[in-house]
């Protein structure tokens, strides 16, 4: 990233403040092109180390100084409760030389040009935009003091600025006081960025800028927006997979009390009512006609769900597995599955929109605002520039939001009557027309040689798609990677020193959405390929701590992942037997670039798999928030605790079902571990992906714990002890 | 016919459909967007609120059957300068994520407390049933213990 921020670096350019206070954002950004996504997306597959890839070349666009002496961090990224604008607001008041408690941080509408193009997503908000923040900052500081110095009528090497007062030659400036006397900036080159090790925030468990809200209970969802003269909305959406709207006998529905008008549109029908109710009543009241092609069943995607059938992708070759896996004895096979996942987000998709002549503006919870404010401006026959869309903060993310239709909807029944309209799902709307998780089959082949090692080693994952199923994705991405990169990630074998390895991606295109789940198909393939470590560990009659120790290779990754394995087993422990009823059980995996281990301390209680203590090492480059870091890994493991031991879609009669929390089981308060011991070893290079990387391990190492316990090898999420 | 009650203290006075869901009521009518909608069927509990005390999930309780109660929501438990325990403890030990679920979580502890003021881990197992999606439980637990710290040690 510092090469690209160097080759274009922030030209030396003038312009215009907007009002007396604040900063104006008069520069326009530059958009994406396809040799951006190109670049970022044959990266992503390299590394999986996404660089940021908005405008980051004005300060001003990112900024907004008060006249009270504080300064708004208007933030591309959205918050979704992975901590960002804590991240944020610390990054930028260190450069800024500012308190915390004078660092805003507010989404950035997309009016202001400060638009990502790609997504808040994929763990990478923080470490994508470690370097430009931080450059961004320190300009903008230098900016603020250049301006200083010409009014002091000093020069600016004698200047020294704290908590954002800029004194020299006897006076005092705040930033507040400068930014009152500019008209025009100058946007010099990019200063030299301070020493981390002197940073105040930065590596500081600083709590999060948004908790006062929080707690409160304060109006920052999507949900909660409200316009001036708003009406409620209310869209059918079917209840059938593969249903296509054909249309709608809406004659009972136009007549119901508080509805204004029912509006019929080429793919959907709605309502427009005075209340929410009525609106809800009046949808019911529809009737609409749907084409379904087949009643599906979950027998049905299993048979599609299966290693051997779709399109095959080697995504990772070294030495002549197949050939030894092909024609050499004593081959050990096994088999894993996971199913069809709900985001289950507590927020519902929805969205407030105002259309008006020529322009729109709408307010939701997304995790795409260009995507979005791109999809309305088409479907309104408006340019881009014409949408504003503000995000807010998510009531819940976890790739949910990636896919924003419901935009579309809210726009057009508010153009329909010309005011603006609050339109959201249901919750079994939520459940039916989710973009889930993938359901996965797995196969692994394993030979071992006479020392107990692994002589070669093939993991086959077949999967709906992640990355090729999404809206964000462009079409030409799968003729790019070939393999999908969200279904595979997490599925190459990441035991270097094996001499022959492995790994085939299958892509199976299902009849309903699926895409991005937080981590992807990390949990899953995580899952298979951890537990078959532990069952080869065992067939060679090792610890299997000690078996993967001797199987990473020597190079910088295998060291990361091998100090976070041994960290773990040392912070848990780690012993290889049950104890007073309880057994351990261990797994870790790299993802992104952070390594992190689990070791878990499981018991059977009234015959179900109770966790009681998780130890989690990762290692997430810097911690930019130690504390945050942490929430993330303890958040991570219950949800994918939530996911291993009690989470599935099925399909009935052609819908997908439960629709409700409850049958569709989570984890809930009894269900979460009573220790969860997280420890983070930091190394000195840049910020890594934290939001995901736990997720990974842990529905192994509770399933490698269970084996302990019942000499049961359960291959399938969610695990049942049958 | 108009439906009174109190909310958060004040007298309210509210002419709707009297079989509209309260949280609607709530959020929509009365301007207070502290109380969450997540399911409509009370199986989440993020529309949680106080019906004189008690715990109630107000997605699945009508209007006419707040006539002549107290109902107290989030904004009613504490502000900024006036913290209720369970909010201190809640930004103590920095429990939101996202924050969507919290309210709920925080009144379904609040009315637990006036009813078992020092809960065990097996009372809160069994008394705070709320959805977090999130998973921020772990802190949620810790949070309540310190909580019930609090409130004892004020009083």
């Amino acid at each position: 990233m510092s090469k690209n921020i160097k080759k274009k670096g922030f030209s030396r350019r003038k312009f215009l403040v907007r009002s007396a206070i604040g900063v104006g954002v008069l520069v326009g950004t530059g958009y994406f092109t396809r040799s951006i996504w190109r670049r970022t997306l044959a990266d992503y597959a390299n590394t999986v180390d996404a660089p940021y890839m908005g405008s980051t070349s004005s300060p001003p666009m990112w900024f907004e100084i008060t006249a009270n002496n504080e300064v708004i961090l208007y933030s591309p990224k959205v918050e979704m409760g992975q901590g960002t604008f804590t991240s944020l607001a610390q990054i930028a008041a260190d450069e800024l030389e500012l308190r915390i408690d004078q660092m805003k941080v507010l989404h950035a509408p997309t009016s202001s040009g400060n638009v990502d193009p790609f997504a808040t997503g994929g763990s990478t908000s923080v470490s994508g935009l470690w370097q430009p923040l931080r450059e961004l900052s320190a300009t903008m500081r230098e900016m603020l003091k250049n301006e200083a110095a010409k009014i002091i009528g000093t020069d600016v090497a004698s200047l020294s600025v704290s908590e954002g007062v800029i004194t020299g030659n006897g006076k005092s400036l705040t930033y507040g006081d400068v930014v009152k006397e500019v008209k025009e900036w100058d946007i010099p080159d990019t200063p030299p960025l301070k020493d981390i090790k002197s940073y105040k925030f930065v590596g500081k468990p600083i709590p999060r800028v948004d908790l006062e809200d929080k707690v409160l209970g304060a109006p920052i969802f999507g949900m909660d927006a409200d316009m001036p003269d708003m009406l409620y909305g209310a869209v059918a959406r079917p209840t059938q997979i593969g249903a296509k709207y054909v249309d709608a006998d809406i004659s009972a529905a136009e007549g119901m009390p508080d509805v204004v008008k029912v509006v019929k549109e080429k793919d959907f029908v709605g309502v427009v009512a005075t209340s929410r109710m009525a609106a809800e009543n009046a949808k019911r009241a529809l009737k609409v006609e749907w084409a379904v092609e087949r009643d599906w069943q979950t027998a049905d995607i299993e048979a599609l769900i299966k290693v051997g059938e779709g399109k095959p992708f080697v995504i990772q070759k070294t030495g002549k597995a197949k050939r030894i896996l092909d024609n050499e004895s004593e081959i050990i096979t096994s088999e894993f599955k996971s199913p069809i996942g709900a985001h289950a987000q507590i927020e519902p998709n929805g969205a407030v929109a105002f259309v008006e002549n020529d322009k729109a503006t709408l307010i939701l919870s997304t995790q795409v605002p260009d995507v979005t404010r791109k999809e309305v401006a088409k479907r309104l026959g408006f340019d881009a520039e014409q949408v504003n869309i503000q995000p807010t903060y998510l009531g819940g993310g976890f790739g949910r939001r990636l896919h924003t239709p419901n935009a579309v909807q809210a726009a057009l029944l508010s153009k329909a009557v010309g005011k603006p309209v609050k339109c959201f799902f249901d919750r079994k709307e939520e459940f039916q027309n989710d973009t889930f998780r993938p359901p996965t089959h797995h196969v692994l082949r394993a030979k071992l040689n006479e020392d107990g090692l692994i002589k070669a080693i093939e993991h086959n994952v077949s999967s709906g798609d992640v990355m090729f199923g999404s809206a964000i994705t462009p079409g030409f991405a799968s003729t790019l990677l070939g393999a999908d990169v969200g279904a595979w990630r997490g599925g190459m074998i990441q035991y270097g020193k094996i001499p022959n390895f492995r790994a085939i991606s299958w892509r199976v295109k299902l009849p309903f959405a699926t895409s991005f789940w937080r981590s992807l198909g990390l949990l899953a393939n995580t899952f298979a390929i951890e537990c078959f470590m532990d069952e080869l560990a065992i067939k060679a009659g090792k610890d299997p701590v000690q078996f993967r120790l001797d199987q990473i290779q020597d190079d910088k990754r295998g060291f990361r992942l091998r100090e976070v394995i041994k960290a773990a087993a040392d912070k848990a422990g780690w012993r290889d037997g049950v104890v007073d009823g309880r057994a351990m059980g261990f797994a870790a995996s790299t993802d992104a670039n952070t390594p992190c281990a689990h070791v878990v301390e499981v018991s059977i209680e009234d015959g179900a798999i109770k966790v009681h203590k998780v130890t989690c090492v990762i290692d997430p480059g810097i911690a930019v928030n130690p504390d945050q870091v942490r929430a993330q890994c303890e958040g991570s493991i219950i949800m994918g605790l939530s996911a291993t031991l009690f989470e599935k879609m099925d399909v009935k009669d052609g819908q997908l079902t439960p629709t409700i929390y409850g049958p569709y089981r989570m984890a809930m308060m009894k269900h979460a571990p009573k220790e969860i011991d997280v420890v983070i070893l930091e190394n000195d290079e840049k910020p890594g992906a934290v939001g995901e990387p736990p997720l990974g391990p842990i529905g192994a190492a509770i399933a490698n714990a269970v084996f302990r316990l019942t000499n049961k090898r359960l291959r399938e999420i969610p695990l049942e002890l049958g | 016919m108009a439906i009174s009650f109190l909310l958060n203290g004040q007298p309210q006075s509210v002419d709707v459909d009297e079989n509209t869901p309260l949280l609607w009521v709530i959020r929509d009518v009365l301007n207070l967007k502290g109380t969450k909608f997540g399911c409509g069927k009370a199986a989440c509990g993020a529309c949680t609120i106080h019906v004189d005390g008690e715990s109630v999930r107000s997605c699945s309780f009508a209007l006419k059957y707040a006539e002549g109660k107290s109902i107290t929501t989030i904004e009613g438990l504490g502000d900024a300068d006036n913290l209720h325990p369970v909010q201190q403890a809640w930004i103590e030990e920095v429990v939101p994520q996202c924050g969507y679920c919290q309210p709920g979580f925080m009144m379904a502890t609040a009315a637990l407390l006036e009813k078992i003021p020092n809960p065990t881990d097996q009372d809160i197992d069994d008394n705070i049933v709320n959805i977090c999606r999130c998973a921020t439980y772990y802190r949620m637990r810790k949070a309540i213990h310190r909580a019930a710290a609090i409130k004892n040690t004020n009083i």
